[in-house]
């Protein structure tokens, strides 16, 4: 095996996920450990514009396959190019960001290439020339550290927002290497036939902030103070299961053991118990914030910074002084 | 159609853990139950019967005897047969060997139209076991499932619409399928007690490793491609919230958002 590494570059309407350079800036780390190149793989049906924005992330060599095969993500030609080029090439390594997509490409190629694929790290280091990886396991209540190996490089993914992208850098040079698909549309029985957009676009997984309104808001309605807070901040509206389950908003917006996984700078809970399947997907959240009316709230357990009062008042007061510091 | 369903068993989520050094994890006297991400995958199964008109709903786990814990709960709701899976070889796999075990048990089925899986094991937390069976089976690799809007056994096509980041992705494919729930695709039904009283009398065949088909040398935790080197608990926060209370709701957020500016997450 060589001792480069390769980064799956995920992309979705000509736009390049996040955990990609994520997994970018993780890679240009190691490489500094491992030596060799840094190499973005990048597939798609119109992506070869978007080779210079990986070099500026921190790719030495951009390997490009431009086809209409490869148009939406699939797990048939995507795993059948991958695998061709971990198999030519022979990395090190193999990083993916455990994003939907991620989180079937990274699997599919274990299987065709006979290794050990590590899924959803939040660290990832090279220790007595082992990587090894950090994991949470049991909805984050425990951690976990693991190695892969196999007839082939390790795959890790990497978990969104836990690594940390560079700033992209303009004047950076690096090669571009095309290839052609290897499946042809006829082999790929698995057809794309729409898609649909979700409203206001929560992509929690991805979001720096995140308002999330309980059982407390007290229906569909309640949520009107917590989007007004999490439209000042920028941020993504979450939910606890409670008020999914009620029907007060879509099941998109759910955070916990059975909802999103998510990992932002600052997390505020409005009308939220705490409850530990809500806290398994947000307990690695920087900054906590909860208001609750409850002093005695499991929330305040884990939070950083706790209000006891009605959120019906001290969200709008929230929302109304970051209007006013923020400007 | 013989639909399959793949389901373990797992701690119960509210369950209090413990790690000792060596990293042997216990949850106390908190039962064991079946994964809650794969009572979807069950009642979907069960959805699925009654929406073709027929067939069969045979559930299977890959584990030792608490394994039955999950059987015997989707056989309470409605599932037709339970099958486990075992010997004591398959301990310490990796989602590579189960994948392995749980592809063979379903090709010595023979009949199998769909595999219907749990969105991940709220344990190890993986969630690579369906795309993996999928993949070593050739069956259509359909994960992240929030609705099946369409299955056609006649003409071997189904259709699903599956949760992505920025929504949802309708996609015909082939049967044989994978599909991989996710809550949301239905509201997983509790046992009825006529259930309850079926799962207690009904027998669980065994298969070991050899009946399966399954290759020695691609299970166990010596032919592991992922090792676990270290479980252990993660640092403790310390202390609880730093409450913030003034005389009015406006004073009390403008200390907090001081504070938030304070820390740079604003
Ligand atoms: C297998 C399993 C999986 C689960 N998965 C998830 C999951 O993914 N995500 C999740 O969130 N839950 C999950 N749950 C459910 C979880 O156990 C709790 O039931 C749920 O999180 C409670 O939601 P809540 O905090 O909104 O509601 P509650 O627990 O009812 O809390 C509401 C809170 O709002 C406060 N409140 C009420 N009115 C006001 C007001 N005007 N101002 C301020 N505060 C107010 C109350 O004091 C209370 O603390 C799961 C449960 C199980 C068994
Ligand atoms: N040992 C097993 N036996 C049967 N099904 C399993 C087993 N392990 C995992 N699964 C299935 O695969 C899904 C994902 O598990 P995992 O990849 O381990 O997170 C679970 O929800 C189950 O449906």
């Amino acid at each position: 095996m060589g001792n480069d590494i390769f980064v799956w570059i995920e992309q979705f309407d000509g736009q390049v996920a996040s955990p990609s350079w994520e997994a970018l800036g993780l890679a240009r780390q190691l490489s500094e450990a491992l030596g060799g190149q840094v190499c973005a793989c990048l597939f798609g049906a119109h992506v070869s514009g978007l080779a210079q924005e990986a070099i500026a992330y921190g790719a030495d060599k951009v390997f490009v396959a431009e086809d209409a095969t490869l148009a939406d993500f699939r797990v048939d030609p995507y795993t059948a190019l991958m695998a061709q080029l971990v198999q030519e090439h022979q990395p090190a390594v193999v990083l993916i960001g455990a994003t939907f997509r991620g989180r079937d490409l990274g699997p599919a190629l274990a299987v065709d290439l006979d290794t050990g694929c590590v899924a959803d790290c939040t660290a990832l280091a090279l220790e007595e020339g082992k990587l090894v990886a950090t994991r949470p396991i049991y909805a984050g209540k425990l951690l976990s550290t693991c190695t892969a190996s196999g007839k082939a490089p390790a795959i890790f993914t990497t978990r969104p927002r836990a690594f940390i992208k560079r700033e992209p850098d303009a004047g950076r040079s690096g090669e571009v290497v095309t290839m052609a698909a290897v499946l042809a549309e006829d082999a790929i029985p698995y057809k794309v036939t729409g898609f649909h957009e979700t409203e206001g676009g929560v992509n929690l997984a991805e979001a720096a902030i995140i308002v999330s309104g309980g059982r407390g808001v007290g229906g569909p309605e309640g949520f009107e103070p917590v989007r007004a807070l999490a439209q000042v901040l920028n941020a993504a509206v979450g939910s606890s299961r409670a008020a999914v389950d009620a029907g007060w908003i879509p099941y998109e917006h759910q955070v916990g053991q059975t909802g999103k996984t998510v990992n932002p700078d600052l997390y505020i809970a409005c009308g939220i118990s705490g409850a530990i399947q809500h806290q398994a997907g947000m307990r690695t959240s920087k900054v906590i914030v909860a208001i609750n009316k409850d002093p005695e709230a499991p929330i305040f357990q884990l939070a950083h910074y706790g209000v006891v009062g009605d959120l019906f008042k001290v969200v709008p007061a929230l929302t109304a002084a970051l209007k006013e510091a923020l400007g | 159609m013989h639909i399959v369903v793949c389901t373990k068993q797992t701690p119960d989520s509210a369950a209090k853990l413990s790690v000792d050094e060596a990293g042997n994890v216990s949850w106390g006297d908190s039962p064991i139950i079946i994964n809650p991400w794969d009572e979807y995958a069950v009642e979907e199964a069960l959805l699925l019967k009654d929406r073709i008109g027929g067939g069969k709903a045979t559930v299977i786990s890959m584990g030792p005897e608490a394994a039955l814990e999950a059987l015997k709960h989707a056989i309470a709701m409605g599932c037709d047969a339970g099958i486990r899976i075992w010997e004591d070889g398959f301990a310490g796999s990796d989602t590579q060997g189960t994948s392995h075990v749980l592809a063979k048990a379903i090709e010595k089925m023979g009949d199998v139209g769909l595999v219907l899986f749990g969105k991940s094991a709220i344990d190890s937390q993986t969630g690579q076991v369906a795309m993996q069976v999928a993949r070593r089976l050739g069956f259509s690799p359909l994960t992240n499932v929030i609705k099946i809007v369409e299955i056609d056994p006649a003409a071997q096509t189904i259709t699903v619409e599956r949760l992505l980041e920025e929504g949802r992705q309708v996609v015909t494919a082939p049967l044989p399928a994978v599909v991989g729930t996710t809550k949301g695709i239905n509201e997983p039904r509790y046992p009825s007690f006529m259930g309850i009283r079926k799962a207690t009398r009904a027998e669980y065949p065994l298969w070991t490793g050899g009946e399966a088909g399954v290759d020695a040398a691609k299970v166990g935790a010596a032919n592991a491609s992922v090792k676990w080197e270290r479980i252990f608990a993660p640092p403790a926060r310390e202390g609880a919230a730093e409450i913030i209370s003034a005389d009015s709701a406006e004073e009390t957020a403008r200390i907090l958002v001081d504070k938030l500016l304070a820390e740079k997450v604003i």
